[in-house]
Order: structure tokens, then sequence, then C-alpha cells
């Protein structure tokens, strides 16, 4: 069969992965909004174009594009080391894990291995970066649905603990820029660690105050229970990953599949959900929070002295050899991966993100149709997304 | 898991006609894959997704490569008749020579597709295709009916490299505007100097405004021609 015949009878599209397809009851016109790219809950510049049919949502195309930077074209001339700042600015809520990703990857190219201590340290920056993000996600979906600010704050106050704590290790709130190839870039004092304790000791109080407030708050659950529902059949297909996953109730987890890093030495549970709607996904963020919390305190009973970093690892100007590496890791919003092909000089020659962000917003569509419009703003918080990820 | 030679013996098994050849991954990762031809691509994909054992239904990755037109110069050792003068006699005297031969092997833009499974809990196994040349043949057959995850990340490979996936349901750009005639992420792409150039009618308003201040200039040095004259 030659190639243009097979195109011809191509076998048709499945249709059950398909967004479904929603039909205008009634006369009238339908209304079509561009909500964004300065909505204010769009978390940025992203735009949903939707038809409305009054208020019911008929079809909904998701344009991408407005933060674009071409990310990956850039770090195809720089050095490998270069690229590691522009990871902090991909998914800028949550810098340490993008490093991490990152770090991971180039070690999967070049066969670095990591020491005892950064390992620990690593764990501890990443889980505390989930608490930070979970909790920020939930306050800004909370806020999303109305209750403006008070919620949100109350999440950007430990917040903003957790970033104090990046600062006095890493130099920076945000631009973190601390992991390096086969280690990290400095190491944590004992009153660093002392520190990070008295922050986590305080966390377990947050988690309940926040669970006691929100939980069964009567608003929320009117406002989320049986919205923007998304099967596990539909969720594993659509690649989606992360929270919204295990939202589903799907079992997957790549701290616990992959076990990267240390992580199979961790005592910690995977929470699922039952309904896969918004207030699971609103759930599941709270109860990974919890277990974040668990391991960033076994890590910190566990963290050995030691060094840091390889002393004979080079950080600059190395030449991997010709080949290619996929590394990738649990990031708070889902499977974040780094694809890097080597061709043996000091860039790398291809270098491509998996973003978590825009693969979840494929099921958008498939969520928001026959919902209500304002219910899609719910829908779209829940996924939580950044846009410089996004777009990259 | 299967190692990549099972893999291949399993979809050479089920697939009939499907040329699945190992592409080794000498780095310390050891990702090995599989590249297939993309005519074969949606049977494939099919297996691979339902098989039993492997059961890959989690499509984590789809990225394009690309791999321009390469230079490859070879000293190649010739051998030919010259006619030469020994001992005073011309004789045909056979001479090796050693020549550098320049040879263009032709580029290709490649999809490179990451699976795991949710399921069975591994992975990944490593799927990539080529196009015929970079130029006109960039069509490979869409796996966005298979994984659904490929509808937006096939988007950007069209967006960004241009290879055109014939079936996906919605092929447009990504993350550059419509409208935009390029694709960024190629290796041989040179930016415009100025992306945001819009023809304006400065041009044509600047020709105008000459012609007719020549008029005017034309128009007075006559005025002033005639009356000299009276």
């Amino acid at each position: 069969m030659s190639f243009s015949e097979f195109v011809a009878d191509q076998n048709k599209p499945e249709g059950w992965n398909r967004p479904p397809k929603v039909e205008a009851d009634g006369e009238g016109e339908l209304l079509e909004v561009a909500m964004g790219p300065h909505h204010p809950s769009t978390h940025g510049v992203f735009r949903m174009d939707v038809a409305l049919d009054g208020e019911r949502v008929i079809r909904l195309k998701p344009v991408f594009g407005y933060l674009h930077r071409n990310h990956e074209k850039i770090a195809e001339g720089i050095s490998y080391l270069g690229s590691m700042p522009f990871t902090d600015r991909l998914d800028y809520i949550c810098p340490l894990s993008n490093n991490w990703a990152y770090a991971l990857s180039v070690e999967k190219l070049t066969g670095q291995e990591v020491p005892e201590r950064a390992q620990y340290l690593r764990v501890i920056l990443c889980e505390l970066t989930r608490i930070v993000n979970h909790a920020s996600a939930v306050g800004f979906l909370i806020q999303e649905m109305g209750a403006s600010g008070t919620p949100l704050m109350y999440a950007f106050r430990e917040r903003e603990k957790v970033l104090d704590l990046f600062e006095a290790l890493t130099g920076a709130r945000m631009m973190c820029n601390y992991m390096r190839f086969g280690g990290c870039r400095v190491d944590a004092s004992p009153a660093w660690l002392d520190a990070t304790r008295k922050v986590v000791a305080g966390l377990p109080k947050f988690a309940d105050e926040f669970e006691s407030f929100l939980c069964s708050n009567e608003i929320l659950m009117a406002r989320t229970q049986g919205v923007g529902i998304l099967s596990p059949q539909l969720a594993v297909n659509a690649g989606i990953t992360g929270p919204m996953l295990r939202a589903s109730g799907v079992n997957y987890d790549i701290r616990k599949v992959d076990r990267y890093g240390i992580y199979d030495r961790f005592n910690f549970r995977v929470p699922l959900g039952d309904h896969g709607d918004v207030y699971d996904r609103f759930m599941i963020r709270l109860l990974e929070l919890r277990e974040s919390i668990k391991i960033v305190e076994q890590a910190l009973e566990d963290i050995p002295v030691g060094p840091i970093m390889d002393p004979k690892a080079k950080i600059r100007g190395f030449r991997p050899k010709p080949g290619e590496a996929y590394g990738r890791i649990e990031a708070p919003k889902g499977e974040l991966g780094f694809y890097l092909i080597s061709d043996g000089g000091p860039n790398p020659y291809r270098y491509r993100i998996r973003p978590p962000s825009l693969i979840n917003l494929t099921v958008l569509e498939d969520m928001c149709l026959g919902q209500n419009v304002a219910d899609v703003v719910l829908i779209f918080g829940s996924v939580d997304i950044v846009l410089g990820e996004v777009d990259r | 898991m299967k190692t990549v030679e099972e893999i291949k013996a399993a979809i050479e098994a089920a697939v009939p006609g499907a040329a699945v050849e190992i592409v080794p991954n000498p780095s310390p990762s050891g990702q090995h894959s599989l590249r297939i031809a993309p005519v074969h691509a949606f049977a494939v994909a099919k297996f691979l997704r339902d098989d039993e054992d492997l059961k890959l239904d989690f499509l984590s990755n789809v990225t394009g490569v690309d791999w321009p037109d390469k230079e490859i110069s070879e000293k190649v050792k010739v051998t030919r008749t010259v006619t030469k003068t020994v001992a005073g006699v011309e004789q045909a005297v056979e001479e090796t020579v050693e020549e550098t031969r320049k040879r263009v092997e032709p580029g290709c833009l490649e999809a490179v597709y990451h699976l795991f499974s949710v399921e069975k809990k591994h992975g990944p196994v490593i799927i990539r295709m080529r196009t015929v040349n970079r130029s006109d043949l960039v069509y490979m057959p869409s796996l966005t009916p298979v994984w659904r995850s490929a509808e937006f990340q096939e988007r950007e490979v069209w967006d960004l490299y241009g290879i055109i996936f014939t079936g996906h349901p919605d092929l447009r750009r990504l993350l550059m505007w419509q409208g935009f005639k390029d694709h960024p992420m190629r290796r041989d792409y040179v930016e415009p100097d100025d992306f945001e150039y819009e023809p304006t009618a400065h041009d044509q308003v600047l020709a105008r405004a000459r012609a007719h201040r020549a008029a005017k200039q034309n128009a007075a040095a006559g005025q002033e021609g005639t009356g000299a004259g009276q």
C-alpha cells in the first residue's frame, strides 16, 4: 500500500476520545465570547474562544502562544548549564522542581551520580515547592469561585514563609537556579535546616485550618461537586498527569512508579479521587499537601552530612557523548519531562520540555462542554496551569 | 518489561510488513528507540496500545527533531590511467590518487513519541518516524486518534517544525500566530529583522508628496520665467 493510499483509507478517528458534540437547543443565535487573554481567571495570558447558547457552553477552543519565547530554540544555542536559570521561568510557582527535572535528564544523559545529601536537599526543596504550589492552586481556585482574596492570602502567608527559606538558601525567592548536574549549588547550613524544621512544624496546623474552612463549605460543595467530570479512561488516553489524573482515580504517581532520586526511602501515600470532578481535584491537592509535609519531615530527620556535589564533576563546558535521554519527575502540576539529544557538542542538539500544564489542557474542552459559563472558570482553575510553562 | 528486540519482534509478528529498525542509544541512559515506517505507524500504534503485554496506554511526549541536509566530504582513492612519458616513451600508467569527494546526505524531519504504560507501570518505549525530506514530502500519519495526548503536541510539531500530520482532527498552529509563514524550530530558520513589519502606505504618500512638491516648484519657476519675460 502506498503512502497516499494509506492516507486515503486511514482508520476513522475512534470518536470516544474526542470532545462530545453539544447541540444548541431552541432558537436564537450563539454568542461568541473571547475569554481572555486578559481575563482575571486565566492566570496570565490565555484565551478561550467560547460559543454560548444562553449560559451553556457549546464550543470551546483554547488559544495559546501569548507568552511564547521559544525557550527550546534558545536552549539549542547555549550550553547545558546556561539553560538552568531559564527552567525557573517555565513554571514560576515551582522553580525548584523544574531545576530537578532538567538536572535529572542531564544526569541520565551523562551518567552522573548524585551524592546523598544533595538528594535529600532536592527532595526537601521539591516537596516544599509542592506544598506552596498546592496551597496557592487551591487559593486561586477558591478566589475564582468568588471568595475574593481571603483563602488565597491564607495560602500566600504560608507560601511566604517557604519562599523566605528558598531565599535564605538559594538567594532568590522564585528564580532559584539552585540545582546543578550531579548535585546542588550551595550547601544548607544547620541553621537553615532548623528554620525549615520550624516552618514545617507549623504546616499541619495550616492544613487543618485550611481544610476546616473550606472542605465542608456549602457554597464550595455546591459549585464544585459534579462539575467538570473527567473519566479515568479519557484522562489516561489524553496524557493527563499529576493531581488531575489521580483525582479521576488512576493510581499513577511518578514518585512511586519511577522511584527517581531517593523517593523509595520515604513512607507516603498517594491520595486518589473517586468522581474526577472539580471538588476531587481540590481535595486531592489538600491531601497531597499533607503527604508532602510527611515526606519533608522524614527527609529532615534523615538528612546525612557529606558533600553536595562530586568534586570531580564538571559543571561548565562539558560535552556529553552523542545520545539522547528522557528524564521525568512528578512536578506539582504533573509529569515534567526533559528530552535531550546530544551530538557531542557543548550545546544540546535538541532540548524539549514536556509541559504538564499544556497537556493537561487537552481535555479542557471535553470537561467544559455543556456546562455553564461560570463553571468554565472553575474547571479551568482546577487544571492548575502556569502560562510560562504552557507557552514556554 | 520487554526489551527493544522483543518489542520489535512482537510488532513484526502482529503487523505484517512493518519494518521496524532499532535505533541504538549509546548514552548511559540506555533508552533505545524503534524507528517505524510512517505507512504502518497507525497499525503499530494501535498494537502497542492494545497489546496485552505492552499496554502502552499513555503517550507522554511527542516532539520533532530536525536533521538538515549534511554535506559529507570523504577521501576516496581513485585509480586512473594517465599518459606519461617514461624513459622517453609515452606510456599509459595507472596511478592511484586521493580525491576529496563531497556528497550531500539528504535531511529529514523526525517525530519522536515517548510511550509509557499506566496499567503495567513500565516504559519508556520510544518510537520515531521520519519524513522523506524537509521540503515537500513532510507527511506523517497523526497518532491523535490512538492517543489523544498527541493532539496539542502534534499541533506544536507542525507549528515549529512543519511536519504535516494527516488525519489530525484540528491541525492549526499552536504557539505562533495564524498566518505566520515559517517553522521557527528548524535549524536553518532565520528570523526576520522586524517581526512586526507591516507594509504601510508611507512610500506611496512620500512619492506623491515629492511629485506634488516638484510640480509646485515647476509651476513657481514657470511663473517667474513668464514674469521676467513680460
